[in-house]
């Protein structure tokens, strides 16, 4: 940003301010790593593999690498612009500076809805691990799994409202151990360590594409699973200590991540799991990572991979927290909500009304809604988010090419990776409304009717230029 | 009453104890402090810093 008055009239910032209480800035690439991959790990150990319902083994493999690159592009587009908006939000904010109030606002909701709905979906499956726990270890009668739901929600909910290191540290422990547990078992059972126990060619004789295309088209919808969340890093930006180096670097470090542990997790589990068994994430393999553990006959690998399966869960509502609560604080603070949820918590540093404010809602889905109907909810509006990025990165290299904004990360083969993005997006599009046609049109509704309630009422409210407090230059052509 | 019927009730415990302590020291901090302050937070604090740094 050389060269750059932030005190000049043309600027669009408004100079330095006065924050008494901020967000503290603490964090390193590492809890952005973190932060990313705790999120989506839990994807591995669940959910993706009912793509290998839609359309069968080698359909989940390519809706996994497809789906791979749709989230590289997430991930470079991310970073670079996340590296320049360098605030809470994440894309919220990106949007607010490029592209407009009324995006940013839709883009506030999408990112609080796939967030919250997903720290219930994963609240969901924490009781449920503990049902199953307790069944395995002989309980007689059925375990109420309400208080263990509750338990992870307010835990959780309680060490975000402490601080931000704590949080992130916390996740980067148990996300680590998550992806180490899938690397141990892949080691134990692929033959590189002892015996391998796969038989790939024998259980896909005769169903290489049980479905034939069609099939592979309609995997795409839980191919994102692998990855769904890994956008989450931009969140942690006002609260790194340098968001030039830390973004980028945890971003994209964690998108390798994925595509290694998406691989490995594909490759052992079709492996070993009849893809019948494999695709029926309700009634066959609900956790086939766990699963596949337990046909391996090691009683370590059973423990390892269960607390794997536990801990890519907390980590996963954890990380939500965090985001959503980041994004409504941002938007709170700007005004697009009411002004009351912008405040800093002084002695911890940390947006804690907004914190405490998505405990009820978060409890409300967990205790009262289907998992599924949670889980495609949260889904669709990550798709959402995936569609603005490329509008945003083509907007944003238009208005600020870039040698007037000196930027953390520039992505490469600009515009190759927005065309792709978009691309893909319209194929999981369609992908979606194959089989959940009725959420998709009932959700973009609901956006259409709040986007209305924001223009016609809610944005007379907003702070017009306080908003902007970017030092940045005047938009080219503005 | 097994283990996992007591773990319940600790779950149920330990659940109203993290939200208790959640809601005390929220009122607390908001009786403490004046809205000004805990509302204070602006988006581009670091960049505006480093823009002053450079102006001196």
């Amino acid at each position: 940003m050389a060269d750059v008055d932030i005190t000049s009239q043309t600027m669009d910032g408004m100079g330095p301010h006065g924050t008494k209480v901020g967000l503290l800035r603490v964090l390193g690439p590492a809890h952005v790593w973190a932060l990313g991959v705790g999120i989506v790990l839990v994807g591995e150990y669940m959910g993706w593999n009912f793509a290998v319902g839609k359309g069968g083994a080698y359909a989940a493999l390519i809706a996994c690498w497809f789906a791979g690159i749709l989230y590289s592009c997430v991930a470079m587009i991310d970073s670079e612009v996340t590296s320049t908006v360098a605030s809470a939000g994440g894309q919220y904010t990106q949007a607010k500076h490029i592209i407009g109030p009324l995006m940013a606002f839709n883009v506030g909701l999408y990112l609080v809805f796939a967030y919250t709905m997903l720290e219930a979906a994963n609240a969901i499956t924490a009781g449920y691990l503990f049902y199953v726990v307790a069944q395995m270890t002989g309980h007689a009668g059925d375990l109420d799994q309400r208080p263990f739901i509750i338990l992870v929600i307010m835990f959780l909910a309680w060490l975000n409202y402490r601080g931000v290191l704590a949080t992130l540290t916390f996740n980067l422990v148990i996300t680590a151990i998550a992806f180490i547990a899938i690397i141990v078992l892949f080691l134990s059972t692929s033959g590189i360590l002892g015996g391998g126990i796969m038989e790939h060619a024998a259980l896909f004789e005769g169903h290489e594409l049980p479905y034939g295309w069609i099939g592979v088209l309609a995997a795409m919808h839980f191919g994102l699973w692998y990855y769904l969340g890994i956008e989450g890093t931009t969140q942690a930006a006002e609260e790194v200590r340098s968001p030039a180096r830390a973004l980028p670097f945890g971003t994209l470090a964690g998108i390798m991540t994925l595509l290694i542990a998406a691989t490995l997790t594909w490759y052992v589990c079709s492996g070993v799991l009849p893809w019948e068994f494999l695709g029926d994430g309700v009634n066959g393999s609900v956790a086939p990572l766990f699963d596949t553990a337990r046909l391996s006959g090691s009683t370590a690998l059973v423990w390892l991979l269960g607390f794997g399966t536990l801990f890519a869960t907390l980590a996963s509502a954890n990380g939500c927290i965090n985001d959503a609560s980041r994004a409504w604080f941002a938007m709170g603070r700007d005004k697009y909500l009411p002004g009351w949820f912008g405040a800093v918590h002084p002695k911890y540093r940390t947006p804690y009304r907004a914190i405490v404010f998505l405990v009820p809602i978060a409890l409300i889905f967990a205790l009262g809604a289907p998992l599924d109907q949670v889980i495609t909810f949260s889904i669709l509006s990550g798709l959402l988010g995936y569609t603005f990025m490329p509008l945003n990165i083509i907007l944003f290299r238009r208005k600020w090419p870039l040698e007037t904004i000196k930027r953390g990360y520039e992505h490469p083969f600009h515009p190759i990776p927005a065309i792709t993005l978009l691309t893909l997006c319209a194929v999981t599009f369609f992908a979606v409304f194959l089989g959940y046609g009725t959420q998709l049109v009932a959700m973009i509704g609901f956006y259409i009717v709040v986007s209305l309630w924001f223009h016609f009422w809610r944005y007379r409210f907003v702070n017009r230029g306080a908003q902007f407090t970017m030092p940045w230059p005047k938009p080219r052509g503005y | 009453m097994d283990l996992w019927n007591w773990l319940e009730y600790g779950a149920w415990g330990l659940s109203a104890l993290f939200g208790l302590h959640m809601a005390i020291d929220w009122l607390k901090t908001d009786s403490t402090y004046s809205e000004d302050v805990l509302t204070s937070s602006r988006e581009g604090e670091l960049e505006a810093m480093a823009e002053e740094r450079k102006g001196h």
